[in-house]
C-alpha cells in the first residue's frame, strides 16, 4: 500500500476498502436487514437463479441501498415457479415470489425493497422455507 | 465495489491450522475454481473464533453458517452444496448437546449468544494478513483521530474516563498509568506490549495477536502519542511462532502504509516497534522483570518503586501494557469513553476475555462483559459439565489465583468480587473442576509449577513455594498430619507477606483457597488417609476378592513388586506393604476380582 500521508487519505481508503468487509458486517446484523434468499437447488438454478442472484446483489448496490443483504437457500419446493426468492422484511414475515426474472427482480427491488410494496407474483403462504 | 457474493471464512488461528485449516483454505479456493464460482466467493483465513474445540471452523456469510470440525476433503461438498446449490452440509453443522439438534446460524449457538465481542472484534472475522481489512473496519482511524485532532491529555481523558483496567492481572486503571509516564520528561521514553502470557492453559494474547496485530500496533502508536513515546517494543514468547510471523507482517504493513514510522499521516508524531523475544519463564511476565530481560540481563523482578513509569527500559519512562488491554483502546477512542463505561460493573468496565479449559464441554475462548455470573459462563457459554458430571471448583487467576466453588457460581464476574472471594481476574485462565478433581492435587499442581518458575532470587518464595509443594506432596502420599495443614498456612502467609514480586505473593492463593473451600477433603487425606475423588493413587488399597478370584495368576505375575501370592487355582491375596498402587493386577484380572478405593 502507498504511503497515507493525512488522516484524509485514510479515511478514502476506508470508503474504497469498506466493500471488502460489508458483506461480513452485513451478516451479523442479518436480522435488520431486508433478506433477499434465492432458492438455489437445481431447478432453480437452470432456471436461472444464480443470475437473479448476481441481479439483486448488484442492482441493490447501484442503488445504495446498504439494507439489503442477499444469501442462497436450498429447494424451496416450488419447482414449477423457479426461479423463486424469498423477502424479508424486518418484523415482517417472509414473502415468496415465483418465476422471479430479471425484469421481476427490478420491480421487487424498487417497490417492495425500496418502499415496502410488494408486487405480483406472490405465491400464497401455506409455505415455509426449508433451511 | 467487490464481486464476491459470498465470504467462506477459514479459521487460520494455532489450534485450527495444527487441523491442517490451510489445507481447507486452499482445496476451497480449487473447488470454486472448478465449479466456475473463484470470482464471486471469497476464501478468507482469518484469527480464532474460539470455538477451537470444535475446530477446524468455516464460517460462510452473510447467511452466518458455523460448521464445525471441517477436513480438508469436505471443501468439495461444502462447494457443491452450500455454495452452488444453497444446501447447508447438515453433518457439518454444530450439533447442541441438550437439544441434539444442528445449530446452522452461529448467533444461535449458546457459545456465542451471551459473548460480546471488543477486544476480539476482529478475530475470527477479518483477514488478519491485510491491513486493508483493518482499515475497513475502522483500523487507524483512532490513531488519525489522535494526532489530528487531539492533545495527549485529551487521549489519556478519554481512557480515564472510559475505565479501562489492565488485563494483565493487576487491574491497574490504564489511562493513570499513562498519565504517569506522560508526566515524566525525558529524551526517550517507550511503550512496551506485554504479550510473554505466561499463565498456563491461557492463549489470549495469543489469539489477539494472531487474528488482530494491527489493533495492537494502532493501541500501541497511540500510547505513544499520549505518553510522548516515539519507540515501541513488544515483547513476544518465542513459542508464540504464529503470533510473531502476524505481527511482523503487521508492522512492516504498517510502515509501508506510513502507519508507523516518520510522520504518521503527515504530523510531527514519529512512532516505530520493535520485538523482543522471551524464553518462556512465567516471571518474565512481571513487567520489571521483563524490562531485565529485554535489556539482556537476566529476568529477574526488582522492587517498585521506582515504577515503568519513572525508570524503565533502559532506565527511561516506560508504560507496560497487557496485549487484551491495548486491543480494547482503538475502539474506545472511536466509541468514546461513555459507551465502554456503560459495559460491565461499577468499578469493572468493558469485557473480559477467558480462556476456558478443563471439565467444561464448550473448550476455548470467550468473550463476556464483565458482571457476567460465573454460572453464566461456565453453563451457559461453556455448556455445562463434561459427561453430566458433578461441578466442583473452577480456578480463575491461574497459578495466582483461586478456586472458587458452588456458592460462588451468581458473583458477577470482576475485578473486586474475585479478590473478594479470594481468588482473583488474573490474566484469564478459567479452568473448570469436576467430582473427580482432588483438590489438594489441583493446589499441587500449580505450587509445582510456580516452585519451577520461581527466579529464586528472594528466599520466601524459592524455600517457600518448594516446601509447600513438599508439604502437599505428603497430604496427597497420605504421609501428612493435620499439624501439617496449619504449617501450609502460616507457610503461606509468610511467603504472602515477605516475597519480592507478585509470582511468590501470589503463589500460595491455591493452597490456601482450596483449605479454604475443602478443608474437609485435606481432612480425609491427613486423617483417614483417603482421596475421597480417587485421584491420590498413593491413597488406594487394591484388594482381592476371594470369592471372585479364580487363581488364574496372571495378576502374580504382572506384579512389578511381588506384592500378591497366592496358589494356582486358590484365591490370591495382596500384601498392601508391598503394594505399590500401580493398578497393574487390577488392569489384568480378567474376573472382576480385584478392586480399588
Ligand atoms: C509473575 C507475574 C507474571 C506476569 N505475567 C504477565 C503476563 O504474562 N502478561 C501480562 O500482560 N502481564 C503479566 N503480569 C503483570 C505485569 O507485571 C504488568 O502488571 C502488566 O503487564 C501491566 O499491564 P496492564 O496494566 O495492561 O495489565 C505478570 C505479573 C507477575 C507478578
Ligand atoms: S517472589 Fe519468587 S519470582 Fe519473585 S523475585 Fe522472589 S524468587 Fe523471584
Ligand atoms: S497394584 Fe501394582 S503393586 Fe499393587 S498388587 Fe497390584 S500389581 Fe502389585
Ligand atoms: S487375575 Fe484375578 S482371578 Fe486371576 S488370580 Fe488375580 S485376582 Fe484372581
Ligand atoms: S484456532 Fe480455530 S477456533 Fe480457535
Amino acid at each position: 500500500m502507498a504511503k497515507i500521508m493525512s488522516f484524509d487519505e485514510l479515511k478514502k481508503i476506508k470508503d474504497r476498502v469498506q466493500s471488502q468487509v460489508d458483506l461480513r458486517e452485513k451478516g451479523e446484523n442479518i436480522e435488520s436487514l431486508v433478506q433477499v434468499r434465492v432458492a438455489m437447488a437445481t431447478c432453480g438454478i437452470a432456471a436461472g437463479a444464480r443470475e437473479v442472484m448476481n441481479y439483486i446483489v448488484e442492482e441493490s448496490a447501484k442503488a445504495g441501498l446498504t439494507n439489503v443483504v442477499v444469501t442462497q437457500t436450498g429447494c424451496m419446493g416450488y419447482c414449477y415457479a423457479e426461479p423463486t426468492i424469498e423477502v424479508t422484511v424486518p418484523g415482517q414475515e417472509p414473502v415468496v415470489y415465483g418465476n422471479v426474472s430479471l425484469e421481476k427482480a427490478a420491480e421487487i427491488i424498487d417497490k417492495h425493497i425500496k418502499n415496502g410494496v410488494m408486487v405480483d407474483g406472490i405465491i400464497p403462504a401455506t409455505h415455509k422455507s426449508i433451511e | 465495489m467487490s464481486n464476491f457474493k459470498m465470504h467462506m471464512l477459514v479459521c487460520g488461528g494455532t489450534g485450527c491450522i495444527s487441523a491442517e485449516s490451510e489445507l481447507i483454505v486452499s482445496n476451497l479456493q480449487s473447488e470454486l475454481e472448478a465449479v466456475g464460482m473463484g470470482d464471486q466467493v471469497q476464501v478468507l483465513k482469518t484469527g480464532c473464533f474460539g470455538f477451537c474445540e470444535k475446530g477446524p471452523v468455516v464460517k460462510v456469510l452473510p447467511d452466518n453458517t458455523f460448521y464445525v470440525e471441517v477436513k480438508p476433503a469436505d471443501a468439495a461438498e461444502l462447494v457443491k452444496e452450500h455454495i452452488v446449490k444453497g444446501r447447508k452440509v447438515e453433518r457439518l453443522l454444530y450439533m447442541d448437546p441438550d437439544k441434539k439438534e444442528r445449530v446452522a446460524d452461529s448467533k444461535n449457538m449458546d457459545f456465542y449468544k451471551k459473548q460480546m465481542r471488543i477486544a476480539l472484534r476482529n478475530c475470527g472475522f477479518i483477514d488478519p494478513d491485510k491491513v486493508e481489512e483493518y482499515i475497513a473496519r475502522d483500523g487507524y482511524h483512532a490513531l488519525g483521530m489522535a494526532v489530528t485532532s487531539m492533545t495527549p491529555q485529551e487521549v489519556i481523558n478519554v481512557i480515564k474516563e472510559s475505565g479501562l483496567r489492565g488485563r494483565g492481572g493487576g487491574g491497574f486503571p490504564t489511562g493513570l498509568k499513562w498519565e504517569f509516564a506522560s508526566k515524566y520528561d525525558a529524551d526517550q521514553k517507550y511503550v512496551v506490549c506485554n504479550a510473554d502470557e505466561g499463565d498456563p492453559g491461557a492463549f489470549m494474547d495469543r489469539s489477539i495477536l494472531e487474528g488482530d496485530p494491527h489493533s495492537i500496533i494502532e493501541a500501541m502508536a497511540i500510547c505513544g502519542y499520549a505518553i510522548g513515546a516515539s519507540k515501541g517494543q513488544v515483547y513476544i514468547r518465542a513459542e508464540y511462532p504464529l503470533a510473531i510471523k502476524r505481527l511482523e507482517k503487521g508492522i512492516q504493513d504498517a510502515r509501508e502504509a506510513g502507519l508507523l514510522g516518520e510522520n504518521i499521516m503527515g504530523t510531527d508524531f514519529s512512532f516505530d516497534i520493535e520485538l523482543s523475544f522471551g524464553a518462556g519463564a512465567f516471571v518474565c511476565g512481571e513487567e520489571t522483570a521483563l524490562i531485565h530481560s529485554m535489556e539482556g540481563e537476566r529476568g529477574e523482578p526488582t522492587t517498585k518503586p521506582p515504577f515503568p513509569a519513572e525508570s524503565g527500559y533502559w532506565g527511561k519512562p516506560t508504560n507496560v501494557n497487557n496485549v487484551e488491554t491495548l486491543a480494547n483502546i482503538p475502539i474506545i477512542l472511536l466509541k468514546g469513553s461513555a459507551w465502554f463505561a456503560g459495559i460491565g460493573t461499577e468499578k469493572s468496565k468493558g469485557t473480559k476475555v477467558f480462556a476456558l479449559a478443563g471439565k467444561i464441554n464448550n473448550v476455548g475462548l470467550i468473550e463476556v462483559p464483565m458482571g457476567t455470573t460465573l454460572r453464566e459462563v461456565i453453563y451457559d457459554i461453556g455448556g455445562g459439565i463434561k459427561n453430566g458430571k458433578k461441578f466442583k471448583a473452577v480456578q480463575t487467576g491461574g497459578p495466582s489465583g483461586g478456586c472458587l466453588t458452588e456458592k460462588d457460581l451468581d458473583t458477577p464476574i470482576d475485578f473486586d468480587n474475585l479478590i473478594a472471594k479470594g481468588s482473583m481476574m488474573g490474566s484469564g485462565g478459567m479452568i473448570v473442576m469436576d467430582e473427580d478433581d482432588c483438590m489438594p492435587a489441583v493446589a499441587k499442581f500449580y505450587l509445582e509449577f510456580t516452585e519451577e518458575e520461581s527466579c529464586g532470587k528472594c528466599t520466601p518464595c524459592r524455600i517457600g513455594t518448594k516446601r509447600l509443594s513438599e508439604l502437599l506432596e505428603m497430604v496427597t502420599e497420605g504421609k501428612a498430619e493435620v499439624k501439617h495443614l496449619d504449617e501450609m498456612k502460616r507457610l503461606s502467609r509468610v511467603i504472602k507477606d515477605t516475597a519480592l514480586c507478585g509470582l511468590g505473593q501470589t503463589a500460595p492463593n491455591p493452597v490456601l483457597s482450596t483449605l479454604d473451600a475443602f478443608y474437609d477433603e485435606y481432612l480425609a487425606h491427613v486423617q483417614d488417609k483417603k482421596c475421597p475423588a480417587g485421584q491420590c493413587t498413593h491413597l488406594m488399597t487394591y484388594t482381592i476378592d476371594p470369592e471372585a478370584c479364580v487363581g488364574c495368576t496372571a495378576c502374580r505375575r504382572v506384579c512389578p513388586v511381588e506384592a500378591i501370592t497366592g496358589e494356582v487355582k486358590k484365591p490370591h491375596v495382596i500384601d498392601q506393604d508391598k503394594c505399590i498402587k500401580c493398578g497393574a493386577c487390577y488392569d489384568k484380572c480378567k474376573f472382576n476380582a480385584i478392586s480399588v478405593n
